[in-house]
């Protein structure tokens, strides 16, 4: 397998959906490819930070006053 | 959230997701259990409705008409689908429409600016250690999170904040932007690799300095 081959499976393997014959031939090609190894690692980080961290906010006070503007306009339907 | 079973034409049983009932609630004019599904859901309108058109004052309004338009609507809405795939499908278009004003009715659609190599072959090879996102407090890390994703095609960036921010399947996300799942699939591996490829020089272990 050549890192473009293994680039084609990245997100199933990112996403834990490739069968077990597969994740074997990725996991041998990781072994002997610090590239392809470092870009798996750091997507699966660049994942995660995107998920943990809340880039928009709605605050509260916000929040309550669309709920309530939302509410509004839905009665008068 | 968990879901609830219900007894189908062949006797069987079907996992029912709670939204249904409050839909149906919905429909014929409960607008208290409709206020449920606002509050469910309003967080991650708004998320998806800033991420689209980068503009507070235009994601209040897209919420505000994206609930109210699911609302006019709900008895078009068949129950093939989630109620929040369907919701955020009207989203996104309220979203879209919302930039198109913006930039004075020129078209935009989510198929803008796709054509692009970058990102479809890792180039930095620096890995980044267990935690580089400590090297930032929370106020600045936010700022280069947003700055980074807003720098993706809009094409990918939505298919990157439905699928791995809000958590949709690649087949939900698909079916909320009318996209073919390989469309999806393909956009989201671009995008990932793009943000990566981005973040790096932020987040790269620096000369003689394990990861903080």
């Amino acid at each position: 397998m050549i890192c473009s081959e293994f680039l084609v499976h990245l997100d199933d393997l990112l996403d834990g959906t490739v069968d077990a014959a597969l994740r074997i031939e990725l996991e041998a090609h990781m072994a002997g490819c610090e590239h392809c190894t470092i870009t798996v690692k750091t997507t699966r980080k660049t994942i995660e930070v995107y998920r943990s961290n809340v880039i928009y906010d709605l605050p509260d006070g916000l929040r309550e006053r669309l709920q309530a503007a939302i509410l509004a306009k839905c009665k008068k339907c | 959230m968990p879901s609830i079973q219900s007894s189908n034409a062949a006797g069987g049983t079907e996992e029912v997701h709670p939204d249904v009932a409050l839909v149906n609630l919905a429909k014929e004019g409960d607008v208290h259990a409709f206020e449920k599904l606002v509050k469910q859901y309003d967080r991650q309108v708004f998320r998806i409705a800033q991420h689209i058109t980068q503009n507070r004052e235009d994601a209040e309004d897209v919420m505000q008409d994206a609930f109210l338009k699911a609302y006019e609507k709900l008895h078009q809405f068949q129950g093939n689908s989630k109620f929040y795939t369907w919701l955020v499908r009207i989203a996104v278009n309220e979203s879209l429409m919302r930039l198109r004003k913006r930039r004075t009715g020129r078209m935009v659609s989510i198929d803008e600016d796709v054509e692009t190599e970058e990102g479809s072959m890792p180039r930095e090879l620096q890995d980044w250690g267990p935690d580089p996102e400590m090297q930032y407090g929370q106020s600045e890390l936010a700022d280069i999170l947003r700055k980074t994703v807003n720098g993706l095609p809009p094409g990918f960036r939505v298919v990157f904040v439905l699928r791995d921010v809000e958590g949709l399947s690649t087949e939900e996300t698909a079916e909320a932007l009318g996209l073919s799942v390989p469309a999806v699939k393909s956009r989201l591996l671009r995008a990932r690799l793009q943000l990566r490829e981005r973040l790096n020089r932020y987040f790269k272990k620096k000369n003689g300095d394990a990861a903080k």
